[in-house]
């Protein structure tokens, strides 16, 4: 199998790695890097168990080739500061908690950038990460009494 | 209190099976039957593999006999020479890449010589399809009360109805999967399960081991519904075998896809009702069938049955009932254990019969309900006297008055005469849901629960009731807290790991925290005995006393235990399927608000509020969350999770095409709970897990009948089938 070189930052450190360039960004994370919050929920761009920021956006890492993110930036959930995340304890946004990682990236990007709720709801926001056992109040609860403050999520 | 491993789980820290560290592995797959039913002639290995780098197994492999232990040992652990349905296990192949053994998989054929497959489980087998019993029925129960015939036959009016409700996918976010290795000669399987007992039987039975050379984890399990109830044993048992044959360490973690092929679903089910009633509306008769889809082997589906003829006749009181249940053979992929158990089933065609009887004799749903809702010193359908104290009525009420029903109803008449193309209704359902194991069950279960003091003062919780997402580990905190007035630091909740744990039973049929719970506050009361203290110590006296006893008893180990005893007074007849069928049931009124849109047939849900009694709530947080996600499990299940068979086999077995209700999809749940504290369940909590799966889809569908005038009668509720219906 033939390998390339790909060198991006992830989590603020440079990485360079050798692969194969079909690998998804999700399996290098999770079985090359050790980085297991990131989720495997659906493997094709559906439950958004797998999110994370690409460039400062939010993405699916199960579509992502890693070789795409050369030179790219990358942050996981291992970024982000266990500080920012007691309002989704006190309401009740997790359980079994195979979603959450997902959810926490797209809603604390949600709370960085407070201008899409003026066209937006946070349901409609949140419509990309499917969670089975929440039924999405405590999530949405989460989002709304915590967040919209436009600090950025790492 | 918060959820204990919630911050874990926001962060990423807590590891899944998949996440778990492991060294030197092999990635487990599985070959699958294409064929519905037949005969495998050949088994064929590509010629483009390098088969050598491979373990493979196949049914030779098993060391002790090719059956799943269950209810029934008619399912093979691997296909021998026969498959009974798409998607059945073949033939295991493993590999340092998973990449590699995926491919081999694809490269193996499975050669069968077809037979004739019954794929309808609603009509009566051909002969030549026939392949259990002599007439493909798995199981066959009967509930009698009263004289049915001759109430009917006097009856008023008499109402019938046919309902018929699709299969589910769970859905749990996190897929199955298992790790299995040797330590030493001790075979050790973990992962994703909610019922670690289940899988070590299975693992023994088939692999011909005895207890001490087998032990089984639960790894954090992300989420379950049912669907890690039985399953879990057949992934461990293929991880175990490679293992075992490989010598290595074994990962078998299926992907999205293979998971809604190959696992069980929520039974398909067809309920018929005759219903005889006075002109205004008293019940005099309920003559009832429900046929499930088994699926092609036994598995849980006796008891799935059980539990759904026993919820068929409603929260109501009627003298005269009869319910005759079946569960069919076909073959299809087994379907199993899913939230609920067969209520859903029973519950929707009830509830929805219910609205349709109060259309046939112009009366108002709410006050037919009102007017038959079971009282205090009535009984149920197996002659259960209900005394719980609870008011059933005002349950009702509480829902209605959140709802504003009636203003709703009045507003909706007002907005349908002035919209053309979208239409508003508001629908009901009251019901309820029996908690534990059913009849003898929890008898039969015997569970057992252990708790260690610590020599620090801390005491340990030993039990094998799993977290899946429910909250297991925050409200056995809470119950052992409480009950020793320590703080929820004090306590720890061990690993379910089958070499330290008792068998507390399995994580089902809403039984946790009332009876699992209610063991733990009886084991730590025999803990502060041995310490020599009464109930009255609490707080620093325990934990001083458990210190000094590890003081003065060096090396020594501080437990107490509890064994399941049934609540005085209850009885029950497996025979006659008469008497006490639950120690408890939860009651429930829901209410849905919906609109539909006539040009695309789309039904959207615009207000729901759900009111229950479930004893005494341990954890607001908790069972408010509980309930939420029960609801939007059931909101898809009523309209959107629609599960597409082909021969069988689920083909739709993808979240692109099987569709589960997203954030936007559904509106806030609102939730609120009447208190009647259960003095049997710990702290006086009653089951809750299931309950809020059973009411949505009858409200939801009497809500879509109230906007439209349509009388739909299945689910799901697909904009195609209301089409059809208000075309
Ligand atoms: S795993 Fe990537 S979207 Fe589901
Ligand atoms: S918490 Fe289980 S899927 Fe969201």
């Amino acid at each position: 199998m033939s390998t390339v070189q790909v060198v991006f930052t992830l989590n603020g450190a440079a990485v360079s790695l050798d692969l194969d360039p079909a690998e998804r960004l999700l399996d290098t994370l999770r079985y090359r890097l050790g980085l297991t919050g990131t989720k495997e929920g659906c493997g094709e761009g559906e439950c958004g168990a797998c999110t994370v920021y690409l460039d400062g956006l939010p993405v699916n890492s199960c579509l992502v080739p890693t070789y795409q993110v050369r030179g790219a930036r990358v942050e996981s959930v291992e970024a982000i500061a266990a500080e920012r995340l007691g309002p989704f304890l006190a309401q009740g946004a997790t359980q079994c908690g195979a979603c959450t990682p997902g959810v926490v990236m797209t809603a604390l990007w949600i709370g960085a950038h407070p201008e899409l709720l003026e066209t937006h709801t946070i349901r409609e926001l949140m419509a990309g990460n499917l969670c089975r056992c929440t039924g999405y109040d405590g999530i949405v609860d989460a989002v709304s009494t915590a967040l919209g403050h436009g600090e950025p999520p790492v | 209190m918060q959820r204990r491993e919630g911050l874990a789980k926001l962060t990423g820290r807590e590891r899944y099976v998949d996440d778990l560290p492991l060294e030197n592995f092999l990635w487990g797959m599985t070959v699958r039957s294409p064929a519905p039913r037949g005969r495998i002639t050949a088994v064929r290995f590509g010629n483009d593999v390098d088969w050598s780098e491979f373990v493979i197994v196949d049914h030779r492999d098993i060391p002790g006999p090719n059956e799943i232990l269950l209810i029934e040992r008619d399912q093979p652990v691997l296909a021998a020479s026969h498959v009974r349905h798409v998607h059945e296990a073949v033939l295991l192949v493993a590999h340092p890449s998973r990449e590699m053994a995926r491919r081999a998989a694809q490269a193996v054929e499975i050669v069968v010589v077809p037979e004739p497959a019954a794929l309808d489980f609603r009509v009566a087998p051909r002969p030549e399809q026939i392949q259990y019993a002599a007439d493909n029925v798995l199981k066959q129960l009967k509930i009698e009360k009263g004289d049915v015939e001759r109430a009917l036959a006097h009856a008023p009016v008499v109402v019938e109805g046919a309902y018929e409700t699709g299969a589910q996918e769970h859905v749990y976010l996190e897929t199955q999967g298992m790790i299995a290795w040797l330590e030493e000669d001790v075979l050790v399987v973990k992962g994703s399960m909610q019922c670690p007992y289940y899988v070590l039987n299975a693992l023994q039975h088939a692999l011909g081991r005895d207890e001490r050379r087998v032990r089984v984890i639960q790894a954090p399990t992300g989420g379950g519904f049912g669907g890690k109830e039985e399953y879990p044993s057949t992934i461990a048992l293929h991880a175990a075998l490679l293992a075992l044959k490989a010598r290595r360490p074994v990962k078998l973690v299926y992907d999205r896809s293979e998971d809604m092929a190959a696992t069980t679903k929520r039974h398909p089910a067809l309920v018929r009702h005759r219903t005889g009633l006075t002109e205004d509306g008293r019940l005099l008769a309920q003559d009832i069938e429900v046929i499930l889809d088994g699926g092609a082997y036994v598995t849980l589906s006796p008891v799935v049955l059980s539990r759904g003829i026993i919820h068929a006749a409603g929260p109501y009181a009627c003298d005269h009932v009869r319910i005759a249940g079946r569960a069919m053979f076909s073959n299809a992929v087994p379907f199993g254990a899913f939230r609920g158990f067969g209520a859903p089933q029973t519950l929707f065609a009830c509830e929805r019969h219910m609205d349709v009887i109060a259309r046939t004799l112009r009366m108002d749903p709410v006050e037919l309900r009102r007017k038959n809702l079971i009282r205090d010193g009535q009984r149920t359908a197996t002659g259960q006297v209900i005394q719980d104290g609870t008011d059933r009525v005002a349950v009702l009420e509480r829902a209605l008055a959140l709802s504003t029903f009636e203003e709703k109803r009045r507003a909706h008449t007002a907005f349908n005469a002035a919209q053309r193309s979208k239409r508003r209704g508001i629908g009901l359902a009251t019901f309820y849901h029996g908690a534990g194991f059913t009849g003898g069950g929890e008898v039969h279960l015997n569970s057992r629960l252990r708790v260690a003091g610590l020599p620090d003062g801390r005491i340990e919780v030993l039990s094998a009731n799993i977290e899946m997402g429910q909250g297991t580990l925050t409200v056995f905190t809470q119950i052992a807290a409480e009950r020793l007035g320590v703080t929820p630091d004090d306590v720890v909740i061990g690993e379910p790991d089958t070499a330290r744990v008792p068998n507390s039973g399995p994580t089902v049929a809403s039984r946790t925290t009332m009876v699992v719970g209610h063991l733990i506050e009886r084991a730590v009361d025999d803990l502060r005995t041995r310490v020599g203290l009464d109930d009255r110590a609490r707080g620093s006296v325990v934990k001083d006393a458990i210190a000094h006893w590890y003081a003065a008893h060096p090396g020594g180990r501080l437990v107490g235990e509890a064994v399941y005893e049934p609540p005085p007074g209850i009885s029950w007849d497996e025979q006659r399927y008469q008497g006490d069928a639950y120690g408890a049931f939860a009651w429930a009124a829901y209410v849905a608000e919906v609109e539909v849109d006539l040009r695309t047939c789309a039904t959207r849900v615009i207000d729901f509020v759900a009111v229950q009694e479930v004893g005494k709530v341990i954890n607001p947080t908790l069972a408010r969350g509980q309930v939420q996600g029960g609801v939007v499990q059931g909101v898809g299940w009523a309209l959107m999770e629609e599960c597409k068979f082909k021969d069988g086999a689920m083909v739709n077995n993808q979240l692109t095409n099987y569709l589960i209700p997203t954030s936007d999809d559904v509106p806030p749940i609102r939730v609120a709970f009447v208190e009647n504290p259960y003095p049997h369940g710990a702290q006086g909590a009653k089951g809750l897990g299931e309950l809020p799966i059973d009411g949505p889809a009858p409200a939801i569908l009497n809500a879509v009948a109230a906007a439209t005038g349509t009388e739909p009668r299945a689910i799901p509720l697909t904009p195609e089938r209301l089409m059809d219906l208000t075309r």
